[in-house]
Parts: structure tokens; sequence; C-alpha cells
């Protein structure tokens, strides 16, 4: 894989209730798959990173089958949307808006993610 | 079309009451009509939320929240300015004043009084039947209610075998429930089918744990001192214990309120409309649905024909003509699982009419086709396999092309004819349950422009209710878009124009070795650059790994890039398991296995307190592993000689062997040593699909070697190879490609074989649809593979011989590489927490996935003890 050498250093972190919480190491995050991560308030965040760099988290939490697995599905592009394959039934979700894109009306928390 | 204006005095008013499938399907068509503007429109919804999809109602359990069983769009009945008034029933309707009352006391004048107050269960009158634990199942209130009062208990039985009552058996089975079905009748369905019909469902109910009891009526609910259901008396005298009840022993339609205000009803209940649905006591009222007894002297208690009554009803209220006239009571269902289909004349009512049957106890099939003297195709039951369900009931009332034996015939019999939806005339109706014609979904592709399934179900509605039809729509859009000359995309997805052979074919040539390579140089404009897709980055690193030694990419799936392109399970290198948990499969070739092997899965599985199973493929699968303890399970089973079973590839899954030779007084050949030398060969060969072999010592045949990708069986002059059978769910037996081979010319021939179907085969294509696929079947591979047409043989080859050389178990890498294993954790910010939604609950000594349902509202989760 082709990717621009990296800082180490860069962190994780994601935007919860007006503040940053520090996830992990930027380098754990394999492009095209994704990690979860714990909440301090025991929610689950599903994190990722496309191959242009850009992150993006979501609730990890399969509304369909229940299990927290949203992390672990096979990611894409659908009509240029960025998207995760839920690994139990396939339903993909849109990374950026949570938007389930095979059954309208379903969706999963989003949140804002950068780095530092 | 605009809401309409503050309603005035002069505004006519339309009060619908109840807000069911009906009712809100009647909203929909004034709207259409236009009358939504000019009318005031009140709306009575006795239960506590509007119209959802009724007939979807038992989804709930397989996860559907409320929300999405809803059918009611909040912004279309604002947009249409109707008043909705949820859980406020009319209790009263003055005709003489034109008036309603509701049950909040509020009064509202109509014009126009259209009652969809659906049916109510009926409950037969037999002592205690409303103790506690009784229930009926009608509303998502009943399966809330249900589903509460199961959660303790661990015995459930339904009264009556209809539709209904299977649906609910299924899902207090579903509930964790041993479930049992008392039907009065002698058969279950006896509405829909007939005794052999009735015959072949049982088996294959049966067979699925539910216990059924056919012909004994309920006598008498037993409770306990508390008032709570312990058990029920039957008719023959027996006692069946059981913790709850359900009653599903048909519907009566509502008609109460029109009763006492004084609407004529029928003889055994329903309000005695006339074609326009109007009620023949007050052309100011109308009912439509499952309260109305139609002019046909029926009352429908299906959703297809309500709604053609809810659109006659619009229709004469805007002054248009239209007319209910009857409908057909077709339907198909899948039931448990089970396909069940009854259309036209089922039980052969017709004067003169004759049968056609066939039927395969042995595979729960039944299919009936009942036929008039000149040939006119009356009607039908399919059971077991419904997949002609659609072209059948479309062919229902003329004389069908082909003989009517060939459409009963399974698929694959010699002489089973596959009518296709193209042979259809244009006025075939196609989706009865919104009465689409061939002609207009035809007209959606040629006129609309519609190219995908998708925008034909928007465009006529077709296949939107209970989506029996969606087959058949999908394949008159195909046939059409090719008839209109439309190229239809036959690339494997949106990423890639060419089929997967085709990438198979650059990859290998062009010795291209990464993912991204081949999406930047081959990939569709769009695609070029991007992230792919979760269709093509399995295939494409599939592909690759297949080739791997060959094309210098690495032989470890986890490596570099590799990782990111692999399906979920291959990425954990195990099975996910409905909670979140994985299964854990070590190999064990030809399920020989030594008592210390026994002993070490014994033990790891009681250390790690995993639920132990013998699988269907000779091995033993052990479930219940949490990401984090993977890795911690493999090192012990590496070290006691272990190595990944590949129960999560694409790739060789099991050989399985019968003792042969070696101990059996039949047996001609050594089998168990041939299954093993063949998967120790072709284990980690990934492929477009799993592989599946076994060996026979002789002709018996105890490894059901023809129900394989490529079985081998003992002859007393060496070895028979046969290639495509398949199990699972369209089983085929394998053909004979090769006759009384050598151990060498045996396996040359499967590497040969397993190498041209990696090569050719579809993504997703088991050996056996990829057999009868291409062109020439069975005798262009043995071309190819035996006589070396195609002069590749030698390159086959050379590839499997790569293949095994270079073959390492992918665990035993895993384990040995830090970086991979930083992997196996639930949370990346806390690698020792495990994660709690994984749980379990006891079941026979063993364990079982506390099921992580869906949140709605605060339901807690199912199965945990209250905490
Ligand atoms: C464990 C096992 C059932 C058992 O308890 O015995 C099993 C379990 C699964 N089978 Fe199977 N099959 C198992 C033997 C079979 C057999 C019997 C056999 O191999 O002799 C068949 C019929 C033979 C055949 O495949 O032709 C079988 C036909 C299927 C099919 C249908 C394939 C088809 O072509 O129609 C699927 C679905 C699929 O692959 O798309 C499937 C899929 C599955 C999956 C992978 C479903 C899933 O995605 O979760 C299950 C996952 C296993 C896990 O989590 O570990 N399983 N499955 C058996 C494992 C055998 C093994 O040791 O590897
Ligand atoms: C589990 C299940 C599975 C089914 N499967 C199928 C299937 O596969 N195919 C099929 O065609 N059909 C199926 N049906 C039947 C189908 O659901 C009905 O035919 C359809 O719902 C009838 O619609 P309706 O509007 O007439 O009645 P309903 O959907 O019952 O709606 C009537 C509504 O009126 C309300 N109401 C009653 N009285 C009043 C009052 N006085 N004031 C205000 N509101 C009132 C009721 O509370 C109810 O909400 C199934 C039904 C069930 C329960
Ligand atoms: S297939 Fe033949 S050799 Fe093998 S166990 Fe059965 S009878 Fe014996
Ligand atoms: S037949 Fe029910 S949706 Fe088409």
């Amino acid at each position: 894989m082709t990717l621009a050498p990296e800082t180490t250093d860069l962190k994780v972190e994601l935007h919860l209730d007006g503040d940053w919480f520090a996830v992990c190491d930027l380098t754990r995050l394999l492009p095209g798959r994704g990690v979860a991560a714990l909440l301090p308030d025991g929610r689950q965040a599903a994190l990722f990173r496309d191959r242009s760099g850009t992150l993006y988290a979501i609730d990890n939490r399969d509304p369909f089958g229940g299990a927290a697995v949203l992390s672990r599905g096979l990611t894409g592009t659908h009509e240029g949307r960025p998207f995760v394959a839920s690994p139990l039934l396939k339903q993909r979700f849109d990374l950026a808006t949570g938007e389930c894109l095979d059954d309208e009306g379903v969706r999963v928390a989003t949140y804002a993610v950068r780095t530092r | 079309m605009t809401a309409h204006p503050e309603a005035t005095e002069a505004t006519p008013t339309i009060v619908l009451v109840g807000h069911g499938m009906v009712g809100q399907r009647f909203l929909e068509a004034l709207a259409e009509r236009g009358l939504t503007a000019t009318h005031r429109v009140v709306v009575l919804c006795e239960e506590p939320r509007p119209a959802y999809d009724r007939v979807a109602l038992t989804s709930y359990f397989s996860g559907k929240t409320p929300e999405e069983l809803s059918m009611t769009d909040m912004e279309f009945i604002a947009t249409h300015g109707i008043e909705l008034y949820v859980g406020d029933p009319a209790e009263t309707v003055d005709r003489s004043a034109r008036k309603v009352t509701a049950r909040s006391g509020q009064v509202f004048d109509y014009d126009v009084l259209v009652l969809a107050t659906g049916s109510y269960p009926f409950v037969p009158p037999v002592p205690n039947k409303d103790a506690e634990g009784c229930f009926v199942y009608r509303t998502i209130e009943d399966l809330l209610a249900i589903e509460e009062y199961a959660r303790t208990r661990t015995t459930g039985a339904v009264v009556g075998g209809g539709l209904l009552g299977l649906e609910a058996a299924g899902a207090l089975k579903g509930l964790g429930l041993t479930s049992h079905i008392v039907e009065f009748a002698p058969r279950l369905m006896p509405v829909q089918v007939d005794e052999g019909g009735g015959a072949a469902l049982l088996r294959t109910i049966e067979e699925m744990g539910l216990s059924v009891h056919t012909g004994v009526g309920t006598q008498e609910i037993v409770v306990d001192a508390e008032g709570a259901v312990t058990g029920m008396k039957l008719s023959d005298g027996s006692e069946l214990a059981t913790d709850l009840v359900v009653f599903s022993a048909g519907v009566r339609p509502r008609d109460q309120l029109a009763r006492d205000c004084g609407l004529t009803v029928g003889e055994r209940g329903g309000i005695t409309v006339d074609e326009q649905c109007r009620t023949v006591a007050d052309p100011h009222v109308f009912a439509i649905g499952e309260c109305a007894l139609a002019a046909d002297g029926r009352v429908y208690g299906l959703v297809a024909p309500g709604y053609e009554q809810a659109e006659t009803a619009a229709a004469t209220i805007a002054s248009d003509e239209a007319a209910f006239l009857g409908a057909d009571l077709s339907t198909k269902l899948k039931l448990l699982g089970v396909d069940v289909a009854s259309f036209g004349d089922a039980h052969g009512a017709t004067a003169d009419c004759l049968d056609v049957v066939y039927s395969d106890s042995r595979s729960g099939l039944y299919k009936k086709l009942v036929i008039g003297r000149d040939g006119t195709l009356l009607g039908g039951i399919l059971v077991g396999d419904a997949e002609a369900y659609g072209t059948l009931k479309a062919f229902t009332g003329s004389v069908p092309p082909v003989s009517p034996e060939s459409l009963v015939l399974p698929a694959g019999a010699d002489s089973g004819v596959q009518l296709g939806p193209t042979a259809l005339p244009d006025e075939a109706i196609i989706c009865s349950c919104n009465n689409v014609r061939k002609g207009t979904i035809r007209g959606a592709v040629t006129e609309h422009n519609c190219t995908t399934v998708p925008e034909v179900k928007k465009c006529t509605k077709a296949g939107t209710t209970c989506g029996s039809c969606v087959k058949v729509l999908g394949q008159l859009v195909t046939a059409e878009l090719e008839a209109s000359g439309v190229e239809v995309d036959k690339g494997l997805c949106g990423c890639f124009a060419q089929t997967r052979e085709e990438l198979y074919e650059i990859v290998l040539a062009l010795r291209i070795n990464t993912y991204q390579d081949l999406l930047d140089r081959y990939g569709r404009d769009g695609a070029k650059g991007g992230d792919g897709c979760e269709v093509c980055k399995p295939a494409v690193g599939s592909i690759i790994a297949s080739l791997a030694p060959t094309i210098g990419a690495s032989g470890y799936v986890l490596d570099g890039e590799q990782a990111s392109l692999q399906d979920s399970n291959d990425h954990f290198l195990a099975n996910l398991q409905k909670n979140g948990s994985y299964s854990v499969v070590p190999r064990i070739p030809g399920g020989e296995i030594t008592p210390e092997g026994l002993i070490v899965i014994g033990e790891i599985a009681r250390d790690f307190g995993l639920y132990t199973k013998i699988t269907g493929g000779q091995r033993i699968d052990m479930f219940g592993a949490r990401v984090e303890q993977l890795p911690l399970i493999w090192t012990r089973l590496v070290d006691a000689g272990f190595e990944s079973g590949h129960a999560y590839g694409k790739s060789l899954r099991t050989v399985k062997s019968c003792v042969g030779q070696t101990w059996c007084r039949y047996g001609v050949q050594d089998s168990v040593r041939m299954a093993i030398d063949l998967e120790l060969r072709y284990r980690g060969l990934r492929s477009p699909h799993k592989l599946k072999s076994a060996v026979s010592g002789c002709a018996r045949e105890c490894a059901e070697a023809q129900s394989k990708d490529f079985g081998v069986i003992a002859t007393s002059n060496g070895w028979n190879l046969y290639v495509g059978g398949n199990g699972g769910a369209t089983p085929r037996h394998a053909d004979l490609l090769a006759q009384d081979l050598s151990d060498a010319e045996l396996i040359r021939l499967i590497d040969r074989f397993l190498m041209f179907y990696i090569r050719t085969a579809d993504r997703l294509e088991r050996t056996s649809t990829w057999l009868e696929r291409i062109p020439g079947g069975l005798d262009h591979i043995r071309d190819v593979v035996v006589e070396d047409s195609l002069g590749i043989c030698e390159e086959l080859e050379s590839l499997m011989t790569a293949h095994v050389a270079h073959y390492a178990d992918e665990w035993a890498t895993t384990i040995n590489d830090p970086e991979k294993l930083a992997r196996f954790v639930s949370f990346v910010n806390a690698p020792d927490t495990p994660d709690p939604v994984v749980g379990f609950v006891p079941e026979r000594d063993q364990i079982k996935p506390d099921l992580p349902l869906l949140t709605i509202g605060h339901r807690p989760l199912e199965g945990s003890a209250q905490r």
C-alpha cells in the first residue's frame, strides 16, 4: 500500500459532549478497516479511515442484528458515499451521515473525529 | 397537491374510522384523487400508533422495530392536512345527525363516513380463556405482551394451525419456547392447502422442532392457584402442559360500531356493502377492508382485496366510476422458512377438473395444479418450493404454452421446463397485492426509463407489499432491458465493469498483485482511485490469494493491503456469530482425530467456557469465543498441532471420509488416507466459493461424496471422481468425471478441475452452478481438464503445485506476529475490556448467546436476567 510516511505520534480524537476524547494512535487505523472504541458512558464507536486518509466515526451497534460489530465490516464507496457493510446481514451505512443505504429511515449515530 | 385551507363550515368532511393497512391506503387514494385538497379529512385511530404493516408483524421478532413497521409517513399526513387522532377510537355514530363521537368526547360532523375497522381475533369460548398467559396475535401491543410474558417461561402453545397460527408458533419458538400447535382440522392450514400439501407442511414443520397436534380441539385452559396458565385440556382427553397460550383461531369482522348505529350486517358478520363499497343501508357510509361484507358475499381476510376496496371507495367519493367485484385469494407465504402458495381454484372445486400432482415427501415438496378439461390452468398449491408461483398464477385462466406436468416437476428433473415470465401475456397480473400487470411493468422500463427493480417498484408500486413478486419483477426488468437493446451490465459491481473471470485473467496475465493497482488501472471511471466496495474487495482479495505465489503476492491473507480486502470473517480468521462472538474450527483432516486431539479440544473448550458441537462436516466447532480470546485459544491449539480449518473462508472446508477398507467389511480402498491426503493438499486454497469434498470406500457411499464439489468413490480398480455436487439449498448430485483412476491420476485431475473452476467461475458460484452455467457444461469441462482441449492443463497444474508448496497455517503465522495480534481486541482504546454486548445464558449444560435484541424504547436485552 502506498501511503505517505506517517508522523507516528498523531492521535485520533472523537468529539463527545463538547469535548475531545482521545481514542488511539492513528497508526492503529488500517485504511479500509475499522476499530471499535469504548466511550466513557459505555457506548461504543466504530472508527474508520479511508484510502485518502479521511476519518469517520459512527455508532458500533448494528441496529438490525443488535451486536456491536459495525467496526468489523467491509468499507467502500457507493455513488460517492463512503460506507461500511455490517458483517452480520450486510446492510450498508453511510459513514458520514450514519444513514442506512439499504433501508431508508434507519440510521446510526455519527461522531466528529479529528487527529491531533 | 396542496394542503387544503383551514377547514371551514362549508368544507365537506370525510371521517375515516380505523387507521389500519386499508385505512392508510384509503388516505393515499384520497390524496391521489385530490380529495384531501377539497375535503377536511379526519382519522380516528384506536391503536396507540398510526397504521403499520400488519402483514409483516412477525418480523418484529426478527429485529424490525415498530418504527420500521410503520406505514405512515407523518409528512404525508401533514402535507395533506389530514387530522389524525391516535389512540382515540370512535365510540358512537349518529347517522341521522351525521355525527361521530370519539372516546375523548370529540364530536365530528361528516358528509362521508368510512369504516375500516378491520377484524378482531376470535377466541373460542373455552373455560379460562382470559387467564393470565392467554394472548391473541394481531397488534404490535399483542407481540410486546407475548414477548414480555415469554421471557420467564419455557413452553408455549398456539390454538389454530392456520396461516397466522403457524406464524405465531414460529415466533414463540424464536423466543426460545418449546412450541406446540393445536389444530382442530385434520391438517395444517386447512383453508389454503389440501391433504397432500398439509402432509408435506407437517413433516417440514415437525422437523423444525414444533410439536403439531391435529384433529384435536382445545376444551379448557388449565390454570394454577394464581390464575396463570399451566396447560390445556384437549378433546382427546389428553392434557398439554404449557405456560402460555396464543389463540389464533380465525378472525371476525369488527362490525359492532356499525351494528350499534343500525347499519346492515351479514349473518356471519361483516358490514354489508355494494360494489362501490357503500353500505347498503346508508349512502353516506362506506366500509372497506376486513370489516366489510363485499357485494360478492365474502369477507376478505387479506390485504390486497382491502386495498382494492380502498381505491374503489375513494374513486366513488370522487364521483369516478369504480367497482369491487371480488378478488382472488391467491397467497404466497414463507412460513417458518417454508414456501407455501395457493392460487385460483386450489381445491379443485370446478366441475370436471383434473389434478396434476408432484410430491416428494423426502424433501417436503408438494405441488398440485388444477387443470380444466380443455387444458386451462385453474389453480394450484405449492408447498416447499414456490418458485413458479408468480408465473403460474399469471397463467391462471389460460392454457399455458407447455404441458402442465412440466410445470410442477422440479428444476433439474429431466423434463422440467423453466417457463420464464417473458412468456406471459401483457394482461397477466404480476403483483397481485397492488394489481400491477405485466404490461405496466414493461411500460415502466420502455416508457418511464426505469432501469432497475427499485425504480420500477417506485414507478408502479409493484413489489412493495408482500414482496413475493419481486423475483419475477427482476426477470421482467432484465428481459425488457435486453429486448430494448440496453446492454445489461455484467460487471462485477459498481467499481469494475469486468466479470470475475475477466479480472482473474488480468491479474494473472499482468501479475497485478494489489487491489489498488487493479482498481486504479482497470476500475470504472468513477471508481478509480476510490475505496472500492464490499463486493469487489473480497472477490479480488480471493483472486490474489488463489494466485499469490505465482503473481508475487504474499500468501498470508492478513498481510498489508490484503487485510483490508478480506471479508469480516477472514479478517478475524473465525466465524462471527449473532451476538458478536466467534466460533473456532480447527482442521481435522478426513475427520480422523486421536483421543489426545479430542482431549485437547475438550480442555480448551472447557477452559474458555465454549459451546461445543460436532459439525455436519465431521469436525468440532467451538462457539462463543470473544475476539480477544481467539489468539489465546489458537496458541493452545497450534501448540497441540492443530491448524486453521478455514471454516470462515471461501476455500476448502472439509474432506469427509468413511472408515473404508481398513475396518469396513465392504471397503475396497483406503478412503480415510485419501481423504486426509486431499484435505492437506487443498487446505487454504482460496476459491470463488467454499469447496467441499468427501471420499467413500465403496459404492455404498457412506461419506456422501456425490453431494460434494469434488467427490471420490473407491472402486476395485481405483477411484471414481465426481464433480459439481452440492448440498445446501439447491442440492445437486455430482456428475461422474472419470473412472478407475490411480492415486496420481486422481490428484492430477482434481488439481486441474479446481484451478479451472477458480479461473472461470463467478463470485460466490459453487461448482454446481458453475458447471450448469458454463457453455458446454460437463462435456466442456471434461474436454478441458481430461483431454486438455485448451492446452492449459500444464499451467493449471503448476498453479496448484505453487499453492501446495507455499501453504502455511495462517493462525500459526498470526499468533507469531504482535502487530496482527493487536487487532484482536474488542476496543482499540481498552484492549483488556471485553465487549459487554457479548453475553451468554445457559442451555442444556452449555452456553448460548444472550441475544442483543434491538433497543426499542427502553426494552432490556432479551433473556438477560433483570439487573
Ligand atoms: C457449523 C456447520 C453446521 C453444524 O453445526 O454442523 C455449518 C455452519 C454454517 N454454515 Fe453450513 N455448516 C456446516 C455444514 C454444512 C453442510 C454439510 C457438509 O459440509 O457436509 C452443508 C451442505 C453441503 C454443501 O455445502 O453443499 C452446508 C451448507 C451451507 C450453505 C449452503 C451452500 C449452498 O451451496 O447452498 C451455506 C450458505 C452459503 O455458503 O452461502 C452455509 C453457511 C454456513 C455458515 C457459514 C453461515 C454463516 O455465515 O454464519 C455457518 C457458519 C458456521 C460457524 O459460524 O462456524 N452452509 N453447511 C457445519 C460446519 C461444517 C464444517 O465443519 O466446516
Ligand atoms: C400476523 C399477521 C400476518 C398476516 N399476514 C398476511 C399476509 O401475508 N397477506 C395478507 O394479505 N394478509 C395478511 N394478514 C392480514 C392483513 O393484515 C389484514 O388483511 C389487513 O391488515 C386488513 O386491513 P384493515 O385495515 O382492514 O384492518 P386492520 O389492519 O386490522 O386495521 C383496522 C384498524 O381499525 C382500528 N379500529 C377498530 N375499531 C375502531 C374504532 N371504533 N375506532 C377507531 N379505530 C378502530 C383497529 O384498532 C385497527 O388498527 C396478516 C395479519 C396478521 C395479524
Ligand atoms: S462407503 Fe463402503 S467402505 Fe465406506 S463405510 Fe460405507 S460401506 Fe464401508
Ligand atoms: S404480490 Fe405482494 S407485493 Fe407484489
